[in-house]
């Protein structure tokens, strides 16, 4: 079985795999990160949404050996050492902008990368249109919505969360 | 109202552990040794199974076992059953089809599983699940509900593969009073047949205690209890004291994670036979084919009015599809659950509805978010908006000639409506929707080649199920009550065990919410334990929006046990006489002094039982309830959709949504919002996007979220919501329930908006551009000649 080495969350990682392991399930069953979810096989519900070298991708259609040498950050790996949430993450809670939860990592992954490519001003019909690869069943989108133009603009004023997960 | 009381948007307590990504959903678990289970299923609808050669599959790497429908037979692991008994016209009763967990004879439905491959690694175990040679003799299926009596005979017990031949309500009186109508409005209406999809796939997690001859299942279930009870008294796996059943985090439901399902039973009976934990983890498209369908039903209805517009009956009839097995409520969900809300908000002297539930090659049909009421509330809504413009007559002022407006009142058809004021929240939805503003928006729309329409939705529901007595003479298996039960702990802080469920509801906030109010505690010391049945008593789980109307009344009866208690203690600590001591804002004190003791230096005294004598009083401060509502709750409101079509394509777009609703009590508004918000979408993913489709041999078209189109947030507008307040008479807090509202009330408000912008009644769901483009090429003759 192949080598892998990355680093997760700040950490250098190794692990052995087959060449058809998925990141998803490296990260899931190898690192015992679980806050990565699957919820389909066609890449479209967005649950696994991870950065990879700074931007988003949907780690259900990533093989963990790509990733060879790679900077993985998962939900984990978002909030601060000591435990400070990071403004999105405070943003989701703030807004009720989950339910079930299940959605919520892939969620705040891919908010994360909106306000990398839109902006920290984001309107509701860019919110919308830029959630096309992330689906929810539970809260309707209206206050994930809400929670992702609230997160956006707490990052814009900085704080020692934001910082640290940089 | 406090910060943190009855009434307060309470930021949620489980919010922390998911949003870093520490939730403890059921595959996020691992046990030592554990294996992981492949199923091997069919992918002919119907078929005998001739022969199945799994000796090239168990020689793969890393197999250790591969297991058939056959062994479990012979391990007399008993099948899954319908728990609601009901019968047909005749009092003959439905006819149950067997079901194993593991087909032995035949298939009867695309994904069926006929065998489970038991390997060290998924990928192992689908390896070696491709090497499994399953010899079918492949058979003629019927997948239509339309042509499922004339359709091939697919299990033995039920000729016609009809179910159920139900009816409610008086026919002769109904037929007379449509002889004498002014007008008659009929119509078609397919309600169609959708896949719940909660983003978690179901899982099941087996282990075996040998030493111990024990069982732990840890399961996707919205129901752990009814679980265990199931797979112990009914398949026979174990006896109930040697099964526990946890249901951790777990993510979405929707009713598809009520059910007890071949999976877990076949991860239990595998681990048993291994002697190593079995975990199963469905994969999206298998999830497709296993998870139960909803709704699918066929129906004609009929509408009788007077000429002053007033509703004198209503008939309806309906084939349900129940697919290839009878699911475990499946039986309740188009008879009881569906023909009882046909009144609507109205008062309808007479109404007759016939239901035939048939079986055909397609996955197992059962209770979907709404359950029958989005069915029922989809033929009356409808029937009544098309009434209004064949009579020409102004569809709000028609609903409001034929209210509800004196209570209680009975309905024709079981259901008493016990409090509600619907002029109040159609009022109040058509000032927030602008209702008055709409013709010249929808003149300015047309100018840019956009057709606007308004639709209505004055829906009401029954929920908070159920009295015990009253499903139980209607053939429910079980009484419908919850259980609480508040630990209150020396140092004063307290547990509540629930037998409810939360996936996504909010309970570890709302249900503490309301014991730091009734106690006076903070509520940071209150903790809420649902899921397991080690753990907590006995409980019926979440669905049917009852964990506010039945599950929280059994906590205020346990905390009113605790305070009665609490009292007694205090009166040995005060020296007073106990009739002295009050209660109020967590302080026992002694009437008319300044005599008082906190909630918690009584718990503290109720436990070191030093002020009192142990034989007179027992020392501790616990107590147990099991409640019994009196009746359904039965919310009700007005949803307002407004849409524009674009006149080249067909495609809607919901410019506006209006929602009024009566829940009664409220605990947490923005966690009521939030129901209401994800409702609506799943109403709205019904009416404009959502139909698993069956070919006719049985393949299910829409297999994935490639074909099966699920809502995303551009499919979707923000929600103007909204809440009057009848208090539910039937329950000690006045709630009425909220979590199913949404998904009600929404379709039949966006095909009564669009139907209303292009002018033709003929639009089914999903309303896709296509489908209105061609609706509207129907239309057009009509439309033109109208102009002429």
């Amino acid at each position: 079985m192949p080598a892998v080495s990355m680093t997760v969350n700040g950490k250098a990682v190794t692990g052995d795999v087959e060449a058809r392991t998925l990141l998803v399930q490296f990260l899931r069953e190898n690192l015992r990160l679980t806050g990565t979810h699957v919820g389909c096989d066609t890449s479209q519900c967005g649950a696994c949404v991870v950065h990879i070298d700074g931007i988003a991708a949907k780690s259900c259609t990533t093989l963990a050996l790509q990733c060879e040498g790679a900077k993985v950050t998962t939900i984990e790996g978002l909030a601060a050492p000591g435990g400070a949430l990071h403004p999105m993450q405070e943003a989701f809670r703030e807004n009720h902008g989950l339910q079930c939860g299940f959605c919520t990592p892939g969620m705040i992954m891919a908010a994360l990368d909106i306000v990398r490519r839109k902006g920290h001003d984001l309107d509701e019909h860019t919110i919308r249109e830029q959630l096309d690869g992330n689906i929810c069943r539970c809260t309707g989108y209206h206050n994930i919505v809400k929670a992702i133009a609230a997160g956006a603009k707490a990052m814009s004023t900085g704080g020692p969360a934001r910082q640290a997960a940089e | 109202m406090s910060a943190t009381g009855i009434g307060a948007a309470v930021r949620r307590k489980e919010d922390i552990r998911f949003i870093t990504g520490k939730g403890q959903y059921t595959d996020d678990l691992s046990r030592p040794g554990e294996t992981r289970a492949v199923f091997v299923r069919s992918q002919h609808a119907r078929a005998k199974i001739k022969k199945i050669d799994v000796s090239a599959a168990k020689s793969m790497p890393g197999v250790l076992d591969v297991l058939t429908g056959a062994q479990l037979a012979g391990d007399k692991i008993g099948g899954l059953i319908c728990g609601w008994m009901i019968h047909s016209k005749d009092g003959s009763p439905m006819k149950m089809a067997p079901h194993p967990a593991l087909a032995a004879d035949t298939v009867n439905h695309v994904g069926d599983a006929v065998a489970v491959v038991i390997a060290e690694t998924a990928a192992q175990g689908r390896d070696a699940a491709e090497k499994v040679k399953v010899d079918y003799e492949v058979l003629p299926a019927v997948s239509d509900p339309a042509k499922a009596k004339s359709g091939p005979q697919i299990h033995e017990v039920a000729p016609k593969n009809t179910i159920y031949e139900w009816a409610i309500g008086d026919a002769k009186a109904v037929d007379a009073a449509f002889a004498a109508a002014k007008h008659v409005t009929k119509l078609d209406i397919v309600n169609n047949r959708l896949v719940p999809n909660a983003i978690e796939p179901r899982v099941a997690l087996a282990e075996y205690d040998a030493g111990t001859d024990h069982l732990t299942l840890w399961n996707t279930s919205q129901n752990p209890h009814v679980a265990r009870l199931v797979i112990a008294a009914f398949v026979g796996m174990a006896p109930e004291h040697k099964l526990r059943v946890i249901a951790p985090d777990v993510g979405g439901g929707f009713g598809s994670k009520i059910f007890i399902y071949p999976e877990e039973v076949v991860c239990l009976w595998a681990a048993r036979k291994v002697n190593r934990p079995v975990k199963w983890t469905a994969e999206r498209s298998e999830s497709f084919l296993t998870d139960a369908h909803g709704r699918d039903h066929v129906t004609h209805a009929e509408l009788a009015l007077d000429e002053h517009g007033k509703i004198l009956a209503l008939r309806a009839t309906t084939v349900a599809n129940l697919g290839a097995y009878m699911s475990t409520f499946s039986s309740s969900v188009p008879t009881y659950l569906y023909a009882t809300l046909l009144s609507g908000q109205y008062d309808i002297p007479q109404i007759y509805c016939e239901v035939d539930a048939v079986y055909t090659n397609t996955v197992p049909v059962d209770a979907y978010r709404g359950a029958g009421r989005p069915e029922a509330c989809f033929v009356i809504e409808r029937l009544v908006e098309v009434a209004a413009r064949q009579m020409g007559v102004d569809p709000a002022d028609l609903r409001k000639r034929n209210f509800v407006k004196n209570f209680p009142h009975q309905t024709p058809v079981i259901m008493a409506y016990d409090a509600g004021d619907y002029n109040a929240s159609l009022k109040k939805a058509m000032e927030l929707a602008d209702v008055k503003g709409f013709n010249k928006r929808k003149r300015e729309a047309a100018r840019h080649g956009k057709l606007r329409g308004l639709g209505y939705s004055t829906y009401i529901e029954a929920c908070g199920i159920a009295p015990s007595q009253a499903v139980g003479s209607l053939g429910a298996g079980v009484g419908l009550w919850e259980s609480a039960e508040v630990r209150v702990n020396p140092t004063g802080s307290v547990e509540v065990l629930t037998g409810c469920h939360a996936h996504g509801q909010g309970h570890e906030t709302t249900f503490a919410q309301l014991v730091s109010e009734r106690l006076g505690i903070p509520f940071e010391s209150v903790s809420i334990v649902h899921g397991d049945t080690d753990i907590v008593q006995f409980g019926m789980g979440t669905y049917g929006s009852r964990s506010g109307a039945v599950g929280m009344s059994a906590i205020v009866k346990a905390i009113d046990k605790v305070v009665a208690k609490g009292k007694k203690v205090a009166a040995h600590m005060l020296e007073a006489a106990e009739g002295d001591i009050e209660f109020k804002d967590g302080k026992f004190t002694v009437a008319g002094t300044d005599k008082a003791a906190a909630f918690g230096e009584v718990a503290l005294n109720a436990y070191i039982a030093h002020k009192f004598s142990g034989q007179e009083l027992e020392p501790g401060l616990k107590e147990t309830s099991f409640y019994d509502p009196t009746n359904f709750t039965f919310p009700a409101g007005c949803h307002i959709c407004e849409v524009e079509i674009d006149g080249e394509t067909g495609k809607t777009s919901i410019v506006n949504w209006t929602a009024v609703d009566d829940f009664g009590t409220v605990i947490n508004p923005m966690i009521v919002e939030g129901q209401v918000h994800g409702g609506i979408a799943q109403g709205v993913g019904q009416a404009l996007l959502e139909g698993a489709v069956y070919d006719k041999d049985g393949q299910l078209v829409t297999g994935s979220f490639m074909d099966y189109a699920m809502p995303h947030a551009h499919d979707l507008p923000s929600f103007n919501v909204g809440l009057t307040e009848t208090k539910a008479p039937s329950n000690p807090l006045g709630i009425k329930g909220c979590g199913e509202a949404g998904a009600i009330a929404a379709p039949v408000a966006v095909i009564n908006a669009i139907t209303d912008a292009i002018g033709t009644e003929q639009v089914s769901m999903p309303a896709t551009a296509n489908a209105v483009w061609q609706a509207m090429q129907s239309a057009q003759p009509a439309r033109q000649a109208a102009a002429e």
